[in-house]
């Protein structure tokens, strides 16, 4: 079965969402820088609270190729939910056309239109580096969607990692790729 | 030498505010690290020393205005950063810069208060005490900031404004601004123009700290140099020594008024967006002012004229541009996150009492939407 993909788009709003501590912020910043390696307009924000880990963290990334005046998400395209929490606050918005990546390993047995469950923490584990979850689930997005073109987030990856964490978080990014090139999918 | 042209790069509203105080000569920084205007500190403790600056943490804000003015008076190009508490703080110290006219920037990034309030999230409540938190009789200028670019350019302009008039700036930014990130490129060296005080060219023995020339402004020397010279915060006459006549008062207090009065309207900076047929003129500043384009273009596809008039320079107030661009308008709609109306209430005074102003206020800690001014637009 090939790989169904979202129709590229001029303007993308993305919403990274989990728990604090599971490197969020980073992964939208390593995603907008991405989108401008690709010479588009970026504006990534986040919810900026006392509680750093643990929580819900949010993450949010707005990439167009014009002007973008408002700074927030206000009709995401695509959400990342890296918690179960995270997964029952937006999945009602599934209906709506939003596309849903969840992490299937914490929230199992979830099924409908525009729902895309991947195992990205059990993945993580299997690679011997359960904080690279946040980099799979990358991978997977911009395979799925083209939201930025896979060469230009391993560039940005490449810079952002020393040279000892690039080895690990670079086949994260890939691991990410193959969840999506493997799945079969159920919309 | 060659040089690699500087690239477009992901940057933080706090990151590209330090590097626009860089990038106009700064070098030197004294703070007292304070949500949302911590990543100030941070950035500088790393680049100024790279650069033959000097950062030092202060004990408190006091200590850390007061660091600055010092450095100010010794030569350096310099600034600090903070929050509403910590801003208060600085009142005292501030208003000695404003009647020795000491060149610095002071960068506040509005929180939520009053007090320690709600620590991480945004406000635009701050716009008075920038005016008026210092006793005694005193104008100010203001800049506010609604891009990563804008954080960039303005720090920039503050220290043109405050080199060339030797006057204390505020940038008053707020915590959104300040943590959201947006592709920047940082200008080349000579892009921006960056402006040096005035050095006194007179013998030293002939310098007087206080007398001015025909803009308003007197020569700066730096302490340590051949030139010796007198600072207080006591009204004091050109000599710079304590100088109680009332002529003399007079003509101090008139001057520190003056030099920027008269430069108003190269202080007051404005953008216009599709104000010239508007219906509905929005006048909005810092993060709001974001919303209130995007509701204004929503405003136009539904078919009402709207237009936004976004105010960089909080002081001097803009009263000109807004009289003008108010002229035509059926409805002026002013959103802020503060509950009082604090810009509202000044223009309300600039296009008189009997006009009547929509106002769309948060004070909760959430920032103004699109949606939120289009409801009161179509109201």
């Amino acid at each position: 079965m090939t790989t169904p993909r979202m129709s590229k788009k001029s303007r993308y709003e993305i919403i990274l969402a989990g728990a604090g501590g599971q490197g969020l912020i980073l992964s939208a910043i390593i995603l907008s820088e991405a989108a401008i390696r690709e010479g588009k307009n970026v504006v990534q924000t986040q919810s900026y609270g006392i509680a750093a880990r643990g929580g819900l963290s949010e993450a949010e990334v707005i990439i167009d190729t014009e002007e973008i005046l408002f700074q927030q998400v206000r009709n995401p395209d695509i959400i990342l939910a890296m918690t179960e929490g995270a997964f029952a606050k937006f999945r009602s918005l599934a209906r709506t056309g939003t596309l849903i990546f969840y992490d299937e390993t914490l929230a199992a047995g979830q099924h409908g239109d525009n729902l895309l469950g991947l195992p990205f923490t059990r993945s993580a584990r299997d690679l011997g580096h359960g904080a690279s979850a946040n980099l799979i689930a990358l991978g997977a997005i911009a395979a799925r969607t083209e939201v930025v073109h896979m060469e230009n987030l391993i560039a940005v990856v490449t810079r952002t990692f020393s040279v000892q964490a690039l080895q690990t978080n670079m086949k994260a990014v890939l691991m990410g790729e193959d969840l999506i090139s493997g799945q079969v999918f159920r919309n | 030498m060659i040089t690699t042209p500087n690239q477009t790069q992901l940057m933080q509203g706090n990151q590209a505010m330090t590097h626009g105080a860089l990038y106009a000569g700064a070098r030197f920084y004294a703070g007292y690290p304070i949500t949302p205007s911590s990543e100030i500190a941070e950035e500088c403790s790393v680049l100024m020393p790279k650069l033959g600056g000097m950062y030092i943490q202060m004990e408190d804000e006091i200590a850390s205005i007061a660091a600055v003015v010092g450095a100010s008076l010794a030569g350096a190009k310099a600034f600090t950063a903070t929050s509403g508490p910590g801003f208060s703080l600085m009142q005292e110290n501030l208003g000695f810069a404003v009647m020795a006219e000491v060149p610095c920037v002071v960068i506040n990034v509005q929180r939520s208060g009053p007090s320690t309030g709600l620590a991480t999230k945004p406000a635009q409540a701050d716009v008075m005490q920038a005016r008026w938190g210092r006793h005694g009789d005193q104008s100010v200028v203001a800049l506010c900031p609604s891009t990563v670019a804008e954080c960039f350019g303005l720090t920039v302009q503050a220290f043109n404004f405050s080199e060339k008039y030797r006057i204390p700036v505020i940038l008053v930014a707020d915590e959104v601004v300040a943590h959201m990130r947006e592709g920047f490129r940082i200008p080349e060296d000579g892009e921006v123009t960056v402006i040096e005080r005035k050095r006194p060219t007179c013998h030293p023995r002939r310098y007087k700290p206080f007398e001015t020339d025909i803009d308003g402004v007197a020569p700066l020397a730096s302490y340590g140099s051949d030139y010796v010279f007198h600072v207080s915060s006591s009204m004091h006459g050109p000599d710079g020594f304590s100088n109680n006549d009332p002529v003399n008062a007079t003509r101090k207090i008139e001057q520190l008024h003056r030099k920027v009065e008269f430069h108003r309207d190269e202080i007051v900076i404005t953008r216009s967006f599709d104000i010239e047929d508007a219906d509905v003129l929005l006048v909005a500043y810092g993060i709001t002012a974001r919303a209130a384009r995007a509701a204004a273009l929503a405003g136009r596809e539904a078919g009402i004229k709207a237009g936004v008039l976004q105010l960089l320079t909080l002081w001097p107030f803009a009263d000109k541009e807004i009289g003008l661009a108010s002229e035509r308008v059926q409805t002026i709609i002013v959103p802020e996150m503060n509950y009082a109306g604090q810009v509202a209430g000044e223009v309300q005074k600039v296009v008189g009492p009997d006009r009547d102003i929509r106002r769309v206020n948060r004070y909760n800690g959430q920032i103004i939407t699109p949606d939120d001014i289009l409801e009161v637009m179509t109201r």
